[in-house]
């Protein structure tokens, strides 16, 4: 007995769990400098269990128990329960809208009693690796066909269409981080540079003046029909291809942008994304607003004082930071949300850019040795398993901190292992633990 | 499985995860590192700097009486936030004698002005009555606090002018005094001692910082106040003043218009210093400051001018003694010099009258000071101006404005007052221009007798009369004794004070040829009406021939004659002779000072004196008009129904009595109710234009019964 303990603590990659540790308790130190008031007893207030932080170190007490569970189990159970779990998943996300609980505007909470709600969308990342995992590891699976490929998408975008009904944008563009694991299993990577060139058409057309696009969009068409005048001749198609191309760009920056930010965007969402490029969004354009303005009802003016006080925040630590719990503005309270979403800019301005990088690095260090891991797989279903796990924590990692220093509009994304909650916590224990798991059994090939 | 050929692609997603990370670490370098300002940002957030003032100083008269002091007055703060939840608005509306709407009015105004969460004044300066009753029941309003303010207070209502008072700097100040720690808010003295020994008074202001929350709601000190500084309260003056002294005069000078200056001669040290009509510094308290200001800058008798050390008047006779000591000096006379006066002086082709007109009058210089003899000292003038000695009119004008200049007269003193003035002993130039350059002693003959256009303030003419009582020298004239703990820079500032003046070496003879002439002026010269009982004292009457009206009365004495402890000049504008109206007030001064009390019938003179008008006609009228004017303004407006605040009820009451006679049968009947007694009666607007003419007759019949 004593042998095979020895043999399953052999298995367990121990360098994942040490840095999974040191964040988990980065991030209740952070919560508790965000909590922090002077005059109060510190032993106290943690076992009291009132203060977030004393809940998130109890959090950290479950989900501990949690990793034992997972890493005593039988990895068989996971590619067994792939699909179920998924369908499991999608009932449990379209239950919400029938028992869904409100929580800042978003029903997408499913309330469990004595005080604790579960956002299924969360959990739902869980279900859609192993089911993504569980369908690209399928023996005789072609993947550069389009239906397969398809097949895969409606996999990974199905909870975010699910969410995005939820109200929960922040949630559901997490799932687009399955597009990274598709791409290492063979996706064209064409797809992947015209959704960037989309991105970066639309930041174009907030940052440039309408008229001065079109201009420069109508002069590259014509130069690459200069370039390219000779395969023209040739064929006629190229050229169509191209004007198509002309008229579709011009299309989307004239028009579709421009009706998606007033018509289906919120005012709020606009003004984010707005900000993030530094203009000012007018209010006045938009349809929730004008619908409001209608029914006379009083219109909130949304401001960028979030991403204001968070880049000060972060911006006043400096080089070495103002020292553990010396930040004024974590103990003035000026940055809305900090024990949550902008949890990073507690690091940032007690611990200045030396502690940041430092704790940027230890994701950066968890990501390498993540998809490390998934490189040394033998089993298909470990290695797109892995690479989930991994591009869920990249994605939420960089959306949440690009967010707090202004490079991405807002969205209510956490920080992995760090910000306050329990659903994202256990989430992320789930899906690095059952990681492990699988890393355990390397040799063996699951089906 | 196409596991080998996107083995690859391993790298891609490595290289894009190490992109990005380096994306954030840019974005953080210039972040934290190249844009310095978000650590300045984040401390203008959290960082509130708040200054704490010091009490200033205490002032006390020579007996050790705080004459101007700090008191404590209550603001009722509220905090909007805290002030909703189990709030007693009744019962406060109740204490604070306000309707609930009035409530809700200011409430809103402080939320507007303030926000939520910082605490605003709902009501300031409270009454004590108000204050005690807030106090007790404060626990029914959440959200309300009491807040101490510190207030100068005046204990004895008389002095403004010279204690001063309290102004809110404004920009120019701020620009001039900018390293002395002034903010935009802050209170300075303005006027008289305030100002003078400001940074004395004011202490040093301690800042301290605090942590404020996104609320604006204080969390302690930054830092555990290392960087806070203590405020260190200012330093108390102990003034030469003796504040029933003070009293005394304010009370003689009711009703009339002039200045007294008392000083100790021994030291310069100076006793009281009156000016008057002055005002009860409490109307500029902080309170009522707003409602009274205006009205008394406005005013055409200038209550808030000094005229102790401003006004300037003609010395006239009073500026015998010293022209006296100049000839004395020069040996241009001997104390027996005598001239035979039959009335007046014509030796200049004008006739110069003179009070007494029997023989022997003038006999020597004893008897023409205690009889003030004109044809004496205009002689004198013109022998010292003419003194062959010096070559000509002119060197020997200059030679006695010298004499002049020695003796403080059209030189500023420097006492520790703002805005002195320096009087006038004119130069040779005005003369030169008037006379074309071609003048004699004739010319200006009169300064012999201190006319011309020689004028003096009353605290050089105090001054001048200390420096006779000391036999020369004089202490530069001043109000502070000694400051609380005197450093280096207090010692420096008070050393001029401290300095003995003596710029004439004159002998101590003439001296005491002039200390017996004044001596007899007092004993049966033109002051023998003012006895002090138990002292004898010397004295000079003067009767100053002025342009704007009536003659100035002006005295000047100093007491006991052996031993002179006080010396003092009281002047009283337009008022008639010397040593009727201004030698009274100079008498009592002096019994006050010397005896420290008075004698009862002394006590009956002073309450009879007090009571005197003697303000000119023309500045009677000045109020009489502005009345006048405000009550049409007000009929007017009341008619409209454009004032809101007077209901028409209070101009309609007094009509009633308007029928129970006739005007045309009893047209005197009008006066007889004292219209201006009631500054709202309707018919004295009516007849605006008739009434100064009967007030007029009215008041001559009060000052004969007076008299």
């Amino acid at each position: 007995m004593a042998e095979r303990e020895k043999e399953l603590a052999k298995g367990v990659d121990w360098i994942v769990v040490l840095l999974y540790a040191i964040i988990l308790a980065t991030g209740i130190l952070c919560i508790f400098m965000v909590e922090y008031k002077a005059d109060l007893n510190v032993f106290q207030a943690f076992t009291s269990g009132k203060t977030d932080y004393s809940k998130q170190l109890i959090f950290g007490g479950i989900c501990a128990l949690l990793a034992t569970f997972i890493l005593l189990s039988d990895s068989k159970l996971y590619t067994a329960m792939a699909n179920l779990s998924y369908v499991f998943g999608i009932f449990l996300m379209v239950l919400t809208f029938v028992i869904g609980k409100n929580v800042n505007g978003s029903k997408s909470w499913i309330p469990l009693g004595g005080g604790f709600n579960l956002q299924p969308a969360e959990l739902c990342k869980i279900f859609t690796s192993l089911a993504l995992a569980k369908y690209l590891s399928t023996q005789d699976l072609d993947f550069t066909k389009i239906k397969s490929q398809l097949i895969a998408c409606a996999i990974a975008l199905g909870p975010a269409m699910l969410s995005i009904l939820q109200n929960e944008t922040g949630l559901a563009l997490v799932y687009f981080s399955f597009f990274i694991v598709m791409f290492r299993e063979g996706l064209p990577g064409w797809i992947l540079i015209v959704g960037f060139s989309f991105a970066a058409l639309v930041v174009a057309t907030l940052i440039v003046d309408p008229n001065t696009l079109a201009i420069i969009l109508t002069l590259i068409a014509a130069i690459a029909v200069y370039v390219l005048r000779r395969q023209v001749k040739r064929s006629r198609s190229l050229l169509l291809f191209i004007v198509g191309i002309w008229i579709g760009c011009v299309g989307i920056q004239r028009f579709v942008v421009p009706y998606i930010f007033n018509n289906v965007f919120q005012c709020y969402q606009s003004t984010r994304i707005y900000a993030m490029v530094g203009k000012e969004y007018d209010c006045g354009q938009n349809r929730s607003t004008k619908k409001r303005e209608s029914e006379d009802k009083k219109v909130a003016k949304p401001d960028d004082y979030n991403v204001r006080q968070s880049k000060i925040a972060i911006g006043s630590g400096r080089f070495f930071g103002r020292g553990f719990l010396k930040g004024t503005q974590t103990r003035g309270k000026y940055v809305p949300e900090q024990q949550t979403d902008f949890i990073f800019t507690s690091i940032g301005e007690a611990f200045g850019f030396m502690g940041s990088v430092g704790f940027l690095m230890l994701y950066a260090g968890l990501l390498f040795r993540i998809i490390w891991m998934a490189e040394r797989q033998r089993s298909a279903f470990s290695r797109v398993y892995a690479y989930c796990v991994a591009s869920i924590i990249f994605f939420h990692v960089m959306v949440n901190v690009c967010m707090t220093i202004g490079l991405f509009p807002i969205v209510g994304i956490p920080l992995p292992l760090v910000s306050y909650g329990g659903s994202s916590l256990l989430t992320f224990t789930i899906l690095i633990f059952i990681l492990l798991r699988l890393d355990m059994d390397r040799n063996k090939i699951l089906r | 499985m196409a596991l080998e050929e996107n083995q690859g692609r391993s790298k891609i997603v490595q290289l894009i995860f190490a992109v990005l990370f380096l994306v954030i670490i840019a974005q953080l370098l210039h972040l934290q590192i190249f844009s310095k300002d978000y650590r300045l940002q984040a401390e203008n957030n959290a960082i509130y700097r708040k200054v704490v003032y010091p009490d200033r100083g205490i002032i006390f008269d020579r007996k050790g009486k705080p004459i101007l002091e700090n008191t404590v007055m209550y603001d009722l703060m509220v905090t909007p936030y805290d002030a909703r939840k189990g709030m007693d608005t009744l019962t406060l509306c109740k204490i604070l004698d306000i309707d609930t709407a009035e409530y809700h009015k200011r409430m809103v105004t402080a939320i507007i002005k303030n926000g939520n969460y910082k605490a605003y004044a709902f009501e300031s300066l409270l009454s004590p009555e108000k204050y005690a009753r807030l106090n007790e029941s404060l626990y029914k309003f959440p959200g309300f606090v009491l807040q101490e303010r510190s207030v100068r207070s005046y204990p004895f209502p008389v002095a403004s002018n010279i204690l001063g008072r309290l102004g809110e700097v404004d920009s120019s100040f701020l620009a001039k005094n900018a390293d002395k720690g002034y903010q935009p808010g802050d209170f300075t003295g303005v006027t008289g001692l305030e100002r003078t020994y400001e940074s004395v008074l004011m202490g040093r202001r301690g800042v301290e910082r605090y942590l404020r929350d996104n609320k604006g709601r204080m969390q302690g000190h930054w830092e555990k106040g290392i960087y806070d500084t203590a405020a260190i309260a200012g330093k108390n003056l102990y003034s030469t003043m003796d504040i029933e002294l003070q009293q005394l005069g304010e009370k003689l000078f009711q009703h009339k218009i002039g200045a007294a200056v008392a000083i100790n001669p021994k030291t310069g040290g100076i006793l009281a210093m009156i000016t008057a009509p002055t005002y009860d510094p409490n109307l500029l308290s902080p309170a009522n400051r707003r409602q009274n200001y205006g009205k008394l800058i406005l005013d055409t008798a200038r209550p808030m001018w000094n005229r102790a050390i401003q006004g300037q008047y003609p010395p006239g006779s009073t500026f015998k003694p010293l022209n006296a000591l100049v000839a004395l000096d020069e040996g241009l006379i001997t104390p027996s010099f005598g001239v035979d006066c039959g009335g007046g002086y014509s030796g200049c082709g004008r006739f110069i009258r003179c009070t007494h007109s029997g023989g022997g009058h003038a006999a020597n210089l004893r008897t023409a000071l205690a009889n003030s003899c004109n044809t004496y000292f205009s002689i004198t003038y013109r022998m010292e101006v003419d003194n062959p000695k010096y070559g000509g009119v002119k060197k020997g004008y200059m030679a006695w404005k010298k004499y002049m200049n020695g003796f403080g007269l059209g030189v500023k003193l420097g006492v520790d007052l703002p805005s002195e003035q320096m009087g006038n002993i004119p130069d040779t130039s005005g003369y030169n221009k008037d006379f074309n350059g071609h003048w004699n002693s004739c010319s200006n003959v009169t300064l012999g007798i201190g006319q011309d256009r020689m004028t003096a303030t009353p605290i050089q003419l105090a001054n001048a009369a200390a420096l006779i009582a000391n036999g020369g020298y004089y202490y530069t004239p001043h109000l502070v004794d000694h400051i609380q703990d005197e450093d280096e820079d207090d010692k420096k500032l008070m050393q001029s004070y401290r300095t003995k003046h003596k710029a004439l070496d004159i002998d101590q003879a003439a001296f005491d040829a002039v200390h017996k002439g004044m001596a007899d002026v007092a004993s049966e010269g033109t002051a023998a009406m003012i006895n002090i009982p138990g002292v004898k004292f010397a004295a000079k009457t003067g009767t100053a021939q002025n342009p704007h009206g009536k003659n100035h009365a002006v005295f000047i004495a100093y007491a006991p004659v052996d031993n002179p402890r006080i010396a003092i000049a009281v002047v009283v504008e337009n008022s008639g002779y010397g040593a009727t109206w201004a030698g009274p007030i100079a008498g009592y001064m002096l019994e006050k000072y010397i005896n420290d009390s008075l004698t009862e019938s002394s006590k009956a003179g002073v309450e009879s004196f007090s009571k005197v008008d003697l303000v000119p006609d023309a500045i009677k009228h000045w109020y009489y008009v502005k009345d006048s004017l405000k009550q049409v303004k007000l009929t007017q407006q009341a008619s409209k129904g454009v004032d809101s605040i007077p209901p028409a009820t209070l101009f309609r009451q007094p009509e009633q009595p308007k029928t129970l006679f006739d005007p045309e049968a009893e047209p005197n009947r009008r006066e007889a109710d004292g219209g201006d007694s009631n500054p709202y009666a309707p018919n004295a607007n009516k007849n605006a234009i008739v009434l100064p003419d009967e007030r007029k007759i009215k008041d001559k019949n009060i000052r004969r019964t007076t008299h």
